[in-house]
């Protein structure tokens, strides 16, 4: 992923190779992006109000959830002793495992200096910072008594009590709410530039004060894009860490304990390459449509596609190669417990989560290998489905199936989960869902100066490679 | 010094209610509350509802509406708990009354009429737990699971709290009234019907009463009677003897389908005798060898060196065969080579140990079985030995079922003008075929008593509210004689009558006081000089001393026991099992949560019966399709994986409903259980379920037996036809607390041989578990042998108290007490049926039952009581974010409920799975009875808060609080904890002394002594978190004849 791929601007151009289509220009990428959320309240598409409606149907389903769930007591899940944990940290990790490709996209390849990502990151970031939102509120729902939530903090107070630091639960409050604030305002300071665009473009009164404020007087000043950059990189270099960290902590929520089938020291590695994973099967999903809808394929090429496949692909094995190591520590470790939760997986009670893991997260994404897949959006839309489904029994594998069965077998359990699990589960894609419709109908999706610049650079290149006469001619021009 | 008295005007108020009645007892309330009178007279009371009025008219709905507690309290409706006698505060502190310090009163229980001497600790005037009391010899400071459920049946707030007639409510002088005209003559149409009675005053009065009413007749009916016990010494001796058993003199003893390690009479002495000679140590010379025969599995059977599965209707035969081997009468023929060639070698056993062997018949085997058995003590010679005869100890032994149907046949000739039923609920536990529901509509009047308005007072013209036996003046006597004086230790809840002042009704004393009464016989009977002294003492030890039943030395008609037939069995007769339900007993526990939730030893069943059969009999019986058929064995399968299958399979047929029934019987639906061990060709049946009069807890839990529990087949049935058998193909979800069989090869239970244990040493088992773990012999001192990198935490409690617990596999006998003494010292809640389905069940403590050994047919069961065992390296410490369970500094792990948030991680992470999560508010906190039974020194906990053991941290608190004082008033800085001061409720509950609790700092501590052992051993000790609870493996003392005798 290292080699910047120079925009191939031949008069029919392979879409499947270029980030860049020809025909943009400064004017019409102001335009073409920066003009979706400034449509009238009343022109707005009945495409969105439509998806906005099942979704706030959905968010409506979360608030009921969560209020019976205050009212009656985490009893409404289907959670037992010994499965103290099911859904809501299955639904935890899963969520917080998506936002990865976000800030892998926004922090890391900025800091690669990977000019493709322009065109996806502010949207990435976005799907990050509301699944982090939708992530977030389960540690919190979990809690048998949630108004406590509290006093996992470390805050004085009259009872002179810390957080137990030792606990991967406490490091866990650190990490995603360094994770969840760095995402924001990453994500806010990026939005700046566009927010004056929005500014300058807006006809409407209130667009234009809203947006004017937002800006916080940007002019584009030499001096505000020296700080700008400055600001950018240094938060760039915030994230980076977290990338690594967040999902690394997360899995010591399970490696630090002793059950068997989470006491695994590879986890740290393995759950980031996972969310990684999951992250760019969700950024695949939602792009693809979005694209489509809002006519982007300009900016989001075939070839962006591509390289999501890759990354998918490459983290992809990385997980399968972590699924083959608990195999082999289980067997070659010698401990009884962990060569039992081996053969509960391949054969117990819920062994449909461990085979339908294997297929949906080791064979389903080989056809990747292959570059007509890649560049198939059908393609990857069912691969990304079932790579997200996959993952989700990941963690049920690793959560409830090593659970259900630890050391003593008279305590062993089975867990079903029940309407209230599955209704929060699905009530957390309305708020997902929710945010995100918003975050396209009001906030340019697509980070417009940033395409300006890249628009620039690739003009710049092109005309290098014109004088050094290599093939293709510069009809990318600006003007 | 305030006191308060009724107000006269209330007094009036309730005269005016009095001479009314039903619906007009109800209008004239109505006019009543509607009177300006009434209204001020509210006001003046309450001032604070009233002037919610204001000055508005109100009507009379809303005025009655605001006015309905207002009612209540003014004693209308009679729900209070203080009696109505002046009351005052303290004004000078009378002596023994500490506010916060709870008393202890010794007083006793029964259970099917026999007493169990109990100390009852009462914070504050409410009694909140029972304990064994140490002197009683029916006790020694245990009790059995019904004993500790009786705390909770007196605060049932479902029980009876009125005088009914016809379901109206009356007065007691209304009852009186209406009784007393009945009372003429000789008694001619008076009858008494009474459960089994061994009080000595009530016994007394009866035959006061039969002295005033010469045609009066007292009938006894139990369903869980010991008829048999009677009918099998009169065959035997030709009287009725007591027989009584001296387990300490028993080398060899054999059950012949005797239960005696479960609650009945004399449990705990037994259980206790018992379990002493099995507590071995490398320094035994000998141990106890016990042989069972049985249909049912037991948890006699568990405890079984060997056990011999043998339907109920042919342990006759085997007995019979057993008493020719020793050379009483001729071997019965048709016994299976299987159970020849047990008999063949048991008898060798016994032959050996002639006068230190026993022989014991259970209740439910027919009066020749107890013949035989007491012609084989003789012939063994352990007659005044290890069987000691007495006097008959119940007031008069009688043949229930032909007292019931002479009663049944009275009434239907119309000849009975009063019944008065004494407890009991013959109504719901006679047998089906007595019709008993019929006969007494024909009854001129029927007064029943009793604690609930059950099944059997709905039928009744007049109920009357039983007192508790903790609200009562009464007295009882235990297994071997022991007289007890019962002493109330509140006032009655809900004004219940003693069955005393119930006779003295009848007796034509109306007004007499249950406490008179008690005392009056004991100063006749003690004829002691100074009588104060012989009731205090009485009532301070809680036994009466020298009322043991006498010894006796029957004469054995050996020619009439030689005589007696026995059926001869066949090899394919189906038989039907009754039995007394672990939980419920006879029904009579239907309504009390602690002991509904309660695993059944075994099954580990909850909220229901069922029918429990060996699988393959399942299998054959019901068309179940497990691979059974043709002898076929799914369980022995080469495969390892499919044999798992098919475990999973067998296991998923549980819940099957079918269709039992047998020729003259109707006809019942019941899910089934598989239960390895269980007889072939044997189906069993627990009793006391399907209650629709019990209460909240009880109504319509599980399904009605005695329909088809016929008089003349009390405990079993042979000869069930197939056609009568029947699949219905519906599933009924049974909830168990434990689903999985076996241990999955993991070194859980501990078991040894006492032979190898002798000549190897105790620390064999320990290290053939090592070899078979790691290939090698790695036994050793410090973490059960286990090499570490972590540091010693002895050091960390060097000088202090380290709290410990040993538990020894070998006494405990799965009998369930623990938990349920743990649950009342606790305040732990029930949670229900659909609660514990999902895994729910909130007992901290609890007894995994493991199946082990090659066959299902008979395999080894094992019972290991597992609460929190206090990790030193505690595992759910570091993963909880709030310290809210954190070590103290004598080593005990203490969950803060209220810094717990709930996270339940650290349930996760406990390898024991001991932790309890409150999923929702499961402790009732409206019930106002129920929170009057709490422990005060136990937080309640609520919604969404861990908990588990805390080694009954108050009590550890109370003696450290003690100790500290006694040291204090010495002079010294240093306390002193001696063992023995601190008692957790599971140990001061174990009827056989299993478990053990101290500082294992004191090297003379029970617990240090039993941790040095080479058999203790800790629970996943390679995880190397040290618990404080160790356990002693078991050590099992197989007969060297039996081929599986070297496992």
């Amino acid at each position: 992923m290292a080699q910047a791929q120079p925009i191939r601007t031949s008069p029919q151009p392979d879409p499947g190779e270029s980030y860049l289509l020809e025909g943009e220009t400064y004017a019409s990428m102001s335009s073409k992006i920066g003009d979706v959320p400034l449509v009238s309240p009343l022109q707005t598409s009945r495409g969105w109000l439509v998806g906005f409606t099942i979704s706030f149907i959905l968010l409506m389903v979360y608030f009921v959830s969560i209020g019976w769930l205050f009212i009656k007591g985490v009893g409404i899940w289907g959670i037992n002793i010994p499965v103290g944990w099911a859904m809501d940290i299955i639904n935890f990790v899963w969520w917080i495992g998506i936002g990865h490709a976000g800030t892998l996209i926004s922090a890391i390849l900025l800091l690669l200096n990977q000019g493709w990502r322009n065109s996806i990151n502010r949207f990435a970031e976005a799907m990050t910072l509301f699944a982090v939102a939708c992530a977030g509120m389960y540690p919190i729902l979990h809690l048998g008594r949630p108004w406590l939530f509290y006093w996992l903090m470390p805050y004085p107070n009259t009872m002179g009590m810390w957080p137990q630091f030792r606990s991967a639960l406490a490091w866990d409050v650190f990490a995603i709410s360094t994770y969840a604030s760095v995402s924001l305002v990453f994500w806010l300071v990026g939005l700046i530039p566009d927010f004056a665009t929005l500014r300058d473009r807006a006809k409407n009164i209130w667009a234009k004060r809203i947006y004017g404020v937002a800006a916080l007087g940007w002019r584009g000043s030499a001096r505000h894009w020296h700080r700008y950059e400055m600001a950018s990189l240094l938060l760039a270099g915030l994230s980076t860490p977290l990338v690594v960290s967040v999902h690394s902590i997360i899995s010591l929520d399970f490696a630090i304990s002793q059950v068997p089938g989470w006491q695994v020291t590879i986890f740290p590695p393995y759950f980031v390459a996972g969310a990684v994973f999951a992250g760019f099967a969700m950024v695949i999903l939602l792009m693809a449509p979005v694209r489509k809808w809002y006519g982007f394929e300009n900016y989001i090429t075939i070839r962006h596609f591509d390289v999501m496949a890759k990354v998918m692909l490459a983290t992809g094995m990385v997980v399968v190669y972590g699924y083959f190591m608990e195999v082999w520590a289980a067997l070659y470790g010698g401990s009884t417990y962990e060569e039992y939760l081996l053969y509960n997986r391949l054969y117990g009670p819920s062994a449909w989560a461990y085979w339908g893991l294997l297929f949906c997260n080791a064979v389903a994404i080989q056809p990747l290998w292959f570059k007509q897949v890649r560049q198939s959006i059908p393609a990857l839309i069912v691969i990304s489905l079932i790579v997200s489904v996959g993952m989700w029994l990941e963690r049920y594998v690793i959560i409830v199936i090593s659970l259900e069965r630890d050391f003593l077998p008279s305590s062993w359990g089975q867990y079903n989960p029940t309407f209230w699990d599955w209704s929060l589960y699905l009530g957390s894609f309305g708020l997902f869902f929710t945010l995100l419709f918003l975050f396209v109908r009001v906030l340019p999706m697509i980070n417009i100066f940033e395409m300006r610049m890249f628009l620039h650079q690739e003009q710049q290149r092109m005309n290098r490679k014109k004088h050094h006469g290599e093939a293709g001619h510069g009809g990318a021009t600006a003007d | 010094m305030t006191s308060h008295t009724p107000n006269p005007d209330l007094e009036t108020v309730r005269e005016q209610l009095r001479n009314t009645h039903g619906k007009d007892y109800w209008r004239s309330l109505d006019q009543l509350a509607d009177t300006p009178a009434f209204r001020e007279l509210l006001e003046r009371e309450f001032p604070r509802g009233a002037a919610e009025l204001g000055d508005n008219p109100v009507s009379r709905r809303t005025f009655l509406k605001l006015m309905g507690a207002s009612l209540a309290l003014a004693g209308v409706t009679g729900c209070t708990f203080m009696p109505p006698e002046q009351i005052a505060p303290f004004d000078r502190q009378p002596m023994n009354r500490i506010p916060g310090i709870p008393n202890y009163f010794a007083t006793a229980v029964t259970l099917g009429g026999y007493a169990t001497g109990v100390i009852v600790r009462s914070n504050d005037g409410r009694p909140t737990k029972i304990e064994g009391n140490p002197v009683h010899p029916a006790s020694w400071g245990a009790t059995d699971i019904f004993a500790q459920g009786d705390i909770l049946t007196m605060y049932d707030p479902d029980r009876s709290q009125q005088i009914l007639q016809q379901g109206e409510v009356r007065s007691w002088d209304e009852f009186v009234a209406a009784v007393t005209p009945l009372l003429t003559g000789t008694g001619a149409g008076l009858r008494i019907l009474t459960p089994t009675i061994t009080s000595p005053t009530l016994a007394q009065q009866l035959a006061d009463l039969q002295v005033r009413f010469p045609q009066c007749r007292w009938y006894q009916y139990e369903p869980l009677n010991r008829d048999n016990v009677y009918e099998g010494s009169r065959l035997a001796f030709g009287e009725d003897v007591a027989t009584r058993y001296d387990f300490s003199k028993a080398d060899v003893v054999v059950a012949l389908d005797a239960d005696f390690l479960a609650p009945g009479p004399g449990f705990i002495a037994y259980a206790r005798a018992f379990a002493d000679a099995r507590k071995v140590t490398k320094e035994s010379e000998k141990m106890n060898r016990l042989y069972v025969v049985e249909a049912t599995p037991s948890t006699t059977g568990a405890t079984a060196d060997h056990r011999l599965p043998l339907q109920a209707g042919h342990i006759a035969a085997f007995a019979k065969s057993l008493a020719a081997g020793l050379g009483v009468g001729s071997p019965a023929s048709g016994l299976s080579p299987q159970a020849s060639d047990f008999l063949t070698k048991l008898l060798a056993d016994l032959q050996a140990h002639r006068g230190s062997s026993l022989v014991i018949a259970g209740d439910q085997q027919p009066p020749v079985v107890h013949a035989l058995a007491h012609a084989i003590n003789e012939a063994l010679g352990n007659v005044g030995e290890t069987v000691i005869y007495t006097e008959p100890v119940v007031a008069r032994p009688a043949n229930h079922i032909s007292d019931l149907a002479n009663l049944i046949r009275e009434l239907n000739s119309e000849s009975v003008d009063l019944l008065v039923i004494l407890g009991g609920n013959p109504a719901f536990d006679a047998p089906g075929d007595l019709r008993l529901a019929d006969a007494l509509r024909r009854a001129g009047m029927v007064v029943h008593h009793g604690l609930f308005v059950d099944e059997t007072a709905q039928l009744a013209t007049w109920h009357v509210p039983a007192a508790h036996s903790l609200e009562s003046w009464s007295d009882a006597r235990a297994f071997d004689g022991t007289a007890s004086i019962i002493q109330p230790l509140i006032e009655p809840l809900y004004r219940g009558k003693t069955a005393h002042e119930l006779l003295a009704v009848l007796l034509g004393l109306p007004d007499a006081r249950p406490r008179d009464l008690v005392r009056a016989y004991w100063q006749e009977q003690s004829g002691a000089a100074d009588f104060e002294r012989f009731w205090h003492e009485a009532l301070a030890s809680g036994i009466i001393p020298d009322t043991a039943a006498a010894p006796v030395t029957p004469t054995l008609n050996s020619g009439a026991v030689t005589a007696a037939d026995v059926p001869t069995p066949g090899s394919d007769d189906i038989e039907l099992v009754f039995r007394p339900d672990a939980g419920l007993y006879d029904g009579t526990y239907a309504n009390n949560g602690w002991l509904m939730e309660l695993p059944r030893p075994i099954s580990q069943l909850v909220w229901d019966n069922a029918a429990l059969m060996s699988p393959s009999t399942a299998d054959r019986l019901f068309n179940l399709g497990l691979g059974f058929a043709n002898g076929g064995n799914p369980l022995a399968h080469p495969d390892p994986k499919q044999r798992e299958i098919n475990l999973e399979r067998i296991t998923a047929a549980n819940g099957t409903v079918v269709s039992i029934a047998y020729e003259g019987s109707g006809r019942i639906e019941l899910p089934i259980w598989l239960t390895p061990g269980h007889a072939d060709n044997s189906i069993t049946v627990m009793l006391g379920y399907g209650r629709s009069a019990a209460g909240r807890v009880g109504n319509g839990v599980g399904v009605n037996a005695y329909p088809i529990r016929l008089s003349n087949a009390l405990w079993f049935v042979t000869g069930l036809s197939r056609g009568n058998l029947r699949n219905l193909n519906r599933r009924y979800q049974l909830v168990s607390t434990q689903n999985h069989w076996t241990m999955e090869g993991r070194d859980l239970y501990r078991v040894g041989v006492f032979d190898r244990f002798k000549t190897e040493g105790p620390e064999y088992i320990k290290k053939e578990v090592y070899q078979r773990e790691y290939g090698k012999d790695v036994a050793g001192p410090g973490t059960d042998g286990y090499l570490s990198l972590q540091t010693n935490q002895d050091s960390i409690y060097e000088g202090r108290n380290a709290w410990a617990m040993t538990i020894n596999l070998n006494a405990c006998i799965g009998c369930n007490a623990c938990i349920a003494a743990c649950q009342a010292e606790n305040n732990i809640p029930v949670v229900g049926k659909d609660q514990v389905a999902v895994g729910r069940e909130m007992q901290w403590l609890r007894i995994d039952r493991y199946y082990a050994g090659a066959n299902l047919d008979n395999p080894s069961t094992y019972f290991k009581p597992v609460g929190c065992v206090q990790c030193e390296r505690a595992p759910c410490e570091v993963v909880c974010p709030v310290a809210a369970t954190v070590h103290d500094y004598e080593g005990l792990n203490n969950m803060v409920y209220n810094r717990c948030v709930g996270t339940k991680y650290c349930s996760n992470n406990c390898p024991f799975k001991v932790r309890r999560f409150n999923f929702f508010q499961y402790t009732d906190l409206s019930t106002e009875s129920l929170q009057l039974q709490r422990n005060p020194e136990v937080t309640v906990r609520n919604r969404g808060v861990m908990e588990k053991c805390s080694y009954c941290i108050q009590r550890i608190s109370a003696a450290r609080i003690a100790a500290k004082k006694a040291a204090v008033q010495a002079g010294r800085v240093d306390y002193v904890i001696n063992d023995g001061d601190i008692v957790t409720a599971c140990e001061a509950v174990c009827p056989t002394q299993a478990i053990v609790f101290g500082d294992k700092n004191d090297e003379q501590s029970r617990v240090a002594k039993w941790k040095k052992e080479k058999h203790n051993y800790y629970l996943l000790g390679l995880l190397n978190v040290t618990p404080r609870t160790t356990y002693l493996a078991r050590v099992r003392n197989p007969n060297s004849e039996f081929p599986e005798a070297e496992s």
